[in-house]
């Protein structure tokens, strides 16, 4: 059924959001330290654990790939829903700031990426759509 | 009769929201098509217009959350909130590879730290450059380049007046926005177009609203891989800020 692939998904996120609420207690901060990256690298083994028992139906797949298909359009809806206005407000020094780290960080992702030994890429797209969803999935959408 | 339009507007946002997002992304494909010839991407194109819209919206009712504060636009502030954003990046685990993960997991942590002392450190040397000299106020503006949640995390810690706390959120805020509209247009020079880099991009930029959206822009099966180590940065800067970061600002600035 489709909706055990959506409560598959929500008890993961659910557990993961929990997970870095009181990994963040327990280090004293009042944030959710990796929550959502818990939940995906949990999503990720369970999915791969049932895959491979035949265990997760084509309908509950289904359930995982449409919010997985929905991410663009929320995405432009939270871009949507952004404080631009409030980012321009903030004046020269905080526009400057937020354009300089961006530009930075921009020109360090090459260094960090490409190791001594250069890595080739191994076509680990064409891997993925064993673990992915065949039919529907967030690759398949332009 | 537009009154009881509006009303059943007011009564139905998340609805409402499917409906503006879908013919925006309609829009948006259409205009990719035919006037870039799909050079630039239609994601890219639709997340520039949201941006825009989000200024109108700022504008106009002077809120802080873009066009969801035009009442008959409020489902678009629950469609593109936090519940369903991080839902919808959960999802997207879905198509993710493991393997690829585990590969690249050590130099995605390695970036996530360097990351957050870079954004800090370039946030202090503005923030120097534009004059200010105390510790705790340079801090808090290198926090808040950080990301946005980082900046008031810290700023409340350390005790920033509430001035350079608004500053650090819109540094964090321009950081987002830029990366969303940014990414799409660097990313084949800065070779982002595996899952390697992907998490190290993640990593890097840290905010996950803007990597998030710049990645789809760029190649949504990026998106996994940049969104899993970008979730842990904010958590990291909120750990690093009041503490070590603010410590060594304290100790070379006074």
């Amino acid at each position: 059924m489709v909706i055990f692939g959506v409560a598959l998904l929500a008890i993961c996120m659910l557990s993961g959001v929990f997970l870095g609420e009181l990994l963040g207690l327990s280090l004293g901060i009042e944030a959710n330290v990796g929550g959502v990256g818990i939940a995906m690298l949990m999503l990720v083994l369970i999915v791969d654990h049932l895959k491979k028992r035949g265990k997760l139906s084509q309908a509950a797949q289904d359930g995982l790939g449409f919010w997985s298909a929905m991410y663009i359009p929320i995405v432009i809806a939270m871009s949507a829903s952004q404080n631009v206005a409030g980012a321009l407000d903030g004046g020269p020094l905080a526009i400057v700031a937020g354009v300089a780290a961006v530009a930075i960080s921009w020109m360090v992702v090459p260094i960090l990426s490409t190791s001594k030994r250069e890595e080739v890429f191994d076509g680990a797209l064409d891997e993925n759509h064993l673990t992915g969803g065949e039919e529907i999935n967030v690759r398949d959408i332009k | 009769m537009l009154e009881t339009l509006s009303k059943v507007f007011t009564d139905n946002p998340l609805i409402v929201s499917f409906a503006v997002v879908g013919a925006a992304m309609y829009i948006s494909y259409v205009i990719s098509d035919r006037f870039t010839k799909g050079r630039i991407h239609g994601s890219a194109i639709a997340i520039i217009i949201g941006l825009m819209l989000a200024y109108f919206g700022g504008i106009t009712t002077g809120g802080e959350k873009g066009l969801s504060d035009v009442s008959i636009f409020a489902g678009i502030g629950l469609m593109g909130g936090g519940m369903l954003r991080d839902f919808a990046i959960v999802a997207t685990a879905f198509g993710a590879s493991f393997d690829e993960i585990k590969k690249a997991g050590v130099r995605g942590v390695v970036s996530l730290f360097i990351g957050v002392v870079l954004s800090f450190v370039v946030g202090v040397g503005i923030a120097l450059a534009f004059g200010y000299t105390d510790a705790v106020s340079l801090t808090t503006i290198g926090a808040g380049t950080a990301t946005y949640i980082v900046g008031p995390v810290t700023g409340a810690a350390i005790g920033a007046t509430s001035e350079v706390i608004t500053i650090s959120i819109a540094a964090g805020l321009v950081k987002a926005i830029l990366t969303m509209v940014g990414t799409p247009f660097v990313a084949k020079y800065i070779g982002l177009n595996n899952p390697r880099t992907a998490m190290v991009y993640g990593g890097l930029m840290g905010t996950t609203s803007g990597v998030a959206g710049g990645l789809a822009a760029t190649d949504p099966k990026l998106v996994p891989y940049g969104a899993v180590t970008a979730t842990f940065y904010t958590g990291l800067g909120c750990l690093m800020g009041p503490s070590v970061l603010f410590l060594m600002t304290k100790a070379v600035f006074g």
